[in-house]
């Protein structure tokens, strides 16, 4: 054959391990070593492993919005609900707690179901309407706040966690690693097998790379873009039961701290905001870091106004470096 | 055609904001407790140009395809800034108008280089940025508080001569020097086009990046002017991340209301003013009517949801289903 | 005027231009001269080179050998600011129109009449009408968006918008291919006179009948290189024809089997088939073991037949039967469902056919994900063994399979898409132009593809834009002009003159005529 293979850029001519470990990733991984280290100056208990685990027992319901907004920012969309679907996750589970023994049984189950209601209804509007998901998705984030005012009366519900929630959120049933992390641990396995090993991973990224082109494949694109929306509705209103657990009850507002830092902890892990690139190890090290930069802010007794600079300037820093778009105009 | 049906075809979205207004506004004053006084407009008013003004900046951004997160940032920082600076002798107070102003613009532009220069996404890139804006806002205000020149205050924001809103009068001022020129300048057109399409804007030899530059300018010099009118409302400066959030999203959903399309290249900044009206009489309208205010944020939910979703009649005629995936 | 009879400089002239993309030679030592107050048609099959010479003459490419003179002095255009500037403009078929801004704004886009630092609207829209009506569209209201125009008139209001920068030099390229005969007659007239008034015009065109009614000159380009140049009427179009096609035939195909016999069953028969205003009245017959091409000029309706195939378009008419039984194909994941087992390698592999920045792997087995996994898991030594066995069977060059697509050359990256949908082993293809722009090798491997495929029992149905493709791999020709079906060729009769003949749609009426008498 006459033709030429076209070079093949340094980097992906790696075996395959190392190809997997993209620069982003490993420059977020860098950043944690770098906030650990000039923690540790400040003092030594930042690299005790105590202080660790309190770390990521608080990063994990970061963990799980930020795996509901990776699956629909792979797709190109993004979800503005996650404030008010948290808040619905903690309301509603709370409230069915308060509804004797079988209620008490189904409280989480029964939150995430009215997450995952409101994310599929996320999910017709940005499919099947073809509304901007920024617009559709804000509209029910009021949507979700309006019911939640409606049925508390505007003020803090008065309806308690159940033990479970508590349990989930705070205890610390096996090797004495918290539960929190725990459900991190499972939600993100399974986000891990979900992406890699499935059909409808497969699809996410393919549509987030060129919905098009999975259209003419033969993909029945809009049901996985409703299946993503309400996965993520599903993951917030699951960390809000839990916020619910860890505070033992439920209140306005409760979600209002998770979506900026979910958005920016997906972005910097590497997760292209156009869709199509980036994987879950990513999203972990950004989330860690988000809730190392947090926690390290707080810690020096950085004032709330310098800790809102420094946090926005180390993304802004790191996305320059590693997450410019190199699809201008595309 | 005519010309002037031209000329309704292309002001089509914006008159409708306008009407819709007029009827919601209508029945708001109609079933006033107080009926239509200057007292009511006043308030009315001086409520509805807060996020007017925010509404404006974000339409400019908008109108290129883009968006900006950190208007509600910019906002509450010129809050801040004018809550310490706005203050003291006349020369003293005219030299703390300016530097809000100067700071709101200087904060757009930051904006409009990162996304041209930088090369990021705009709605990650004004996510970073707005933390920092509100950074600097709770560096300026740690706690709520601060003083502004009353004087200056009550006449911007209390009633000319014939009970006449004067925070109405600047708004439509501003209107009248600033948008009246931008939609008639080449700068202007620059920015319809390369919000309608790039590409076309590029082999037409416009210029791109310019354009986007004063559009994220422009947005921080709006929201510093909201800003500064929140601080004559309120006599004071609080640095509220609720606020800031609040009137980033609520600026969305005005321009939205307003008919100014999220794809960029249409609708106008005197649509973004009356959607960002509309959605505040909206709220005004449930507590005339007697309805439990509790239903409020719902039903401003339901009316946002429902104006996005009118759009999606498009679909029903688009033949080849590609073009579903076009834009 | 007599600037054109006067032979001193020429206003235009290129020499040597020579031009690569990646590894595909567009323009070889071109050379061409264009006289002031003279209409000169450039003539040739496509892919003969001639929207890369208009590109380099317009600024947007530059060429990398060869030289350009403006009125006899050297010039290079780094961009088409530059070209304008010159007094060079060229309306492009891909249109550069604003679509949110009203026609006015974009007739006079580049350099608005101004009043105190603002647009003086009252006196664009004079010029802007007046730019019209030399256009010959007086009828478009400079106040109209362009969004809402037909193409017809996007393509008058394009012509306006080159007119209002008062060009000296003015490249249209196929600019009456959208247009009606009524409009096509106005802008003919509009181009005499501008020609009347000492412009020069570069008319690419593959109607043959406007080029003799217009032309003075005409210069006929083959695979790059220009073949001839002459004034024009001093050729029979039989002889312009040939200067066209007369390329030796460097591709070799594969041996052509006896014809499928027309008693066998057609696995695809598709009756009266019809999509306002695209397509209409679209009848034929498919049969297992047999190669259908689509000819015609680019446009004339094949991607949407195709597409209308693989249940894109919605609002058809007619009816498409596959195995006799009618079929309603509601989307691409009905057609490629095992009942009726369409595929479909589409027109843009950038856009349509791969996801680029994902792996090979992942590309090869998309379309088949149903087929090689359980309950949604994909079973990852399926999926090996399934990437193996389509990699060795393409040969598609890749040093991994995890690699990205977008890594490969072009003509790999267009094996990956055919490799795709084989991997589904339809029993009907549907190729729209699968050899655009991938090097000779690599087709050649696609044409044998293509005969075994359909050896081994499938139906393909080729659409290419490549005459030679369609005479080397087809054992029937439908040629579509217009959205209808103006010609079946069948064996020997696929010739090139009588696909150019049946693509103009030129002498049809003679042989209606004759069959009449």
């Amino acid at each position: 054959m006459t033709q030429k293979l076209e070079p093949v850029p340094a980097r992906l001519r790696l075996p395959a391990g190392l190809r997997r470990f993209d620069p982003a990733v490993a420059t977020a991984f860098g950043c944690i070593v770098a906030l650990l280290l000039v923690g540790s100056f400040y003092s030594r208990s930042f690299l005790s492993p105590e202080y660790l685990l309190q770390q990521f027992q608080v990063g994990a319901f970061l963990a799980l919005v930020a795996t509901g907004m990776m699956v629909v920012v792979l797709l190109g969309q993004i979800d503005l609900s996650v404030p008010w679907i948290v808040t619905v996750g903690g309301m509603m589970s709370t409230a069915a707690a308060g509804h004797g023994a079988a209620g008490a049984a189904l409280a989480i189950p029964f939150g995430v179901l009215c997450g995952v209601g409101l994310g599929v209804v996320n999910g017709i509007g940005v499919a099947y309407l073809r509304v901007p998901s920024m617009i559709f998705t804000l509209g029910i984030d009021a949507v979700a706040q309006g019911l939640m005012v409606l049925r508390t009366g505007g003020s803090a519900p008065q309806d308690m966690a159940t033990p479970l929630m508590g349990q989930l959120a705070t205890g610390h049933a096996i090797l004495g690693m918290p539960n929190a992390v725990w459900v991190w641990i499972a939600v993100g396995t399974a986000t891990v097998i979900l992406l890699g090993r499935t059909t409808f991973g497969r699809s996410v990224y393919a549509i987030g790379n060129r919905e098009s082109a999975a259209y003419l494949s033969g993909v029945h694109t809009r049901r996985i873009v409703l299946l993503a929306f309400a996965l993520s509705g599903g993951l917030s209103a699951l960390a809000g039961t839990m916020l619910a657990g860890y505070s033992g009850k439920a209140y306005q507002g409760m979600g209002d701290g998770y979506l900026l830092p979910a958005i920016a902890a997906v972005v910097l892990g590497g997760t292209s905001i156009l869709g199509g690139r980036g994987s879950y190890l990513g999203t972990t090290a950004g989330v860690i870091l988000i809730t190392l930069l947090q926690s390290i802010l707080s810690v020096v007794q950085m004032p709330d106004a310098g800790r809102q600079v420094i946090y926005g300037a180390v993304i802004l820093a790191m996305l320059l470096l590693y997450g410019r778009s190199s699809r201008v105009g595309g | 055609m005519k010309d002037w049906q031209y000329r309704l075809r292309g002001a089509r979205t914006t008159l409708s904001a306008i009407a819709v207004f007029i009827v919601i506004f209508a029945l708001y004053a109609a079933k006033h407790d107080g009926g239509f006084t200057g007292n009511v407009a006043q308030t009315a008013a001086n409520k509805g140009v807060l996020l007017a003004f925010v509404a404006i900046g974000q339409c400019f951004v908008v109108l290129t395809a883009g968006i900006d997160l950190s208007v509600g940032a910019v906002f509450i920082l010129a809050d801040c800034l004018a809550s310490t600076l706005v203050t003291g002798s006349p020369l003293a107070v005219a030299f703390g108008v300016v530097a809000v102003l100067v700071a709101g613009l200087a904060c757009g532009l930051v904006n409009g280089l990162i996304v041209v220069y930088g090369r990021l996404q705009p709605i990650v890139a004004t996510i970073a940025t707005g933390a920092i804006y509100f950074g600097l806002a709770l560096w300026v205000r740690p706690e709520p508080g601060g003083d502004i020149d009353s004087n200056l205050a009550d006449a911007v924001t209390g009633q000319l001569p014939g009970g006449i809103p004067s925070s109405l009068v600047l708004l439509l001022a501003i209107i009248l020097l600033v948008w009246v020129p931008f939609r008639r300048s080449v700068m202007g057109r620059a920015v319809y086009a390369v919000g309608s399409s790039e590409a076309s804007a590029y082999m037409s030899g416009l210029p791109i990046r310019r354009a986007k530059l004063l559009a994220y300018g422009f947005a921080g010099l709006f929201s510093a002017v909201g800003g500064l009118m929140l601080s004559f409302i309120t006599y004071s400066g609080e640095a509220s991340a609720t606020n800031a959030s609040t009137y980033t999203l609520n600026s969305i959903a005005a321009v939205v209301i307003g008919g100014v399309s999220l794809f960029g290249g249409a609708g106008s900044a005197i649509g973004a003013v009356f959607g960002a009206l509309i959605f505040r009489t909206i709220n005004d309208l449930l507590f005339v009517f007697d309805l439990d205010p509790l239903w409020q944020p719902l039903f401003l939910g339901l009316v946002l949801l429902a104006a996005v979703s009118f759009g999606s009649l498009r679909l029903l005629r688009i033949r080849n289903r590609l073009e579903l995936f076009g834009q | 005027m007599t600037q054109g009879l006067v032979q001193g400089v020429p206003l235009f002239q290129m020499s040597g231009i020579s031009k690569r993309y990646g590894g595909v030679r567009a323009l070889d030592g071109v050379d061409l001269t264009v006289e002031a107050g003279r209409i000169h048609a450039v003539l040739g099959e496509n892919g003969a080179g001639k929207s890369s010479l208009i590109k380099c003459m317009s600024g947007v490419v530059q060429p990398d050998s060869g030289t350009m003179a403006l009125d006899g002095r050297p010039i290079r255009f780094p961009d088409p600011a530059a070209a304008n500037a010159a007094g060079i403009v060229c309306i492009f078929q891909e249109l550069s129109l604003v679509p949110d801004l009203s026609v006015a704004d974009n007739v006079i886009i580049a350099d608005p009449p101004r009043r105190f630092g603002l647009i003086d609207r009252r006196r664009q829209r004079q010029l802007a009408e007046e730019a019209l009506a030399r256009a010959g569209a007086s009828d478009v209201h400079p106040m109209a968006l362009v969004r809402d125009l037909p193409l017809s008139r996007r393509q008058l209001v394009e012509i306006a918008k080159a007119l209002a920068r008062r060009p000296r030099l003015l490249i249209l390229d196929e600019a009456t291919s959208a247009l009606t005969a009524r409009d096509v007659t106005t802008v003919l007239q509009v181009l005499k006179d501008l020609r009347a008034s000492g412009m020069a015009l570069v008319y690419i065109s593959h109607r043959m009948g406007e080029i003799a009614e217009l032309a003075d000159d005409c210069s006929v380009f083959r695979n790059g290189r220009h073949v001839a140049s002459f004034e024009a009427g001093t050729r029979s179009d039989a002889e312009i024809i040939e200067m066209m096609i007369g390329r030796e035939y460097s591709h070799a195909y594969p041996p052509k089997p006896p014809p499928v016999p027309d008693d066998r069953a057609p696995v695809l028969e598709v009756r009266r088939l019809g999509w306002a205003p695209r397509l209409s009245d679209i009848s034929f017959d498919l049969r297992p073991g047999e190669v259908l091409g689509l000819g015609g000029l680019d446009g004339q309706g094949q991607r949407e037949l195709l597409l209308a195939l693989f249940g894109v378009l919605r609002g058809t008419t007619g009816d498409v039967l596959v195995e006799g039984k009618p079929v309603t194909l509601s989307g691409p994941s009905e057609a490629k469902s095992t009942r009726q087992g369409i595929a479909l390698i589409p027109e843009d592999r950038k856009t349509e056919g791969l996801m680029l920045p994902m792996s090979v792997g992942a590309n090869l087995t998309f379309a088949s994900l149903d087929r090689i996994s359980k309950g949604g898991f994909i079973d990852r030594t399926a999926e090996s063994a399934a990437i193996a066995a389509m990699v060795k069977l393409l040969a598609i060059k890749t040093a991994s399979p995890d690699l990205p697509v977008g890594a490969l050359s072009g003509g790999n990256q267009q094996k990956v898409v055919i490799a795709k949908w084989l991997m589904r082993q339809p029993r009907i293809v549907l190729l729209n132009d699968p050899t655009r722009g991938i090097d000779v090798g690599t087709k050649q491997e696609i044409y044998r593809l293509l005969r075994r495929l359909a050896d081994e029992g499938a139906a393909v149905l080729l659409y290419s834009t490549d005459y030679a493709e369609l005479i080397g791999c087809c054992d029937r020709v439908l040629v579509l002009y217009d959205g209808r079906v103006v010609r079946e060729l069948r064996g020997a009769a696929i010739t090139e003159e009588a696909l150019v003949r049946g693509a103009l749609n030129i002498d049809v009426a003679t042989t209606q005529e004759e069959a009449a008498a």
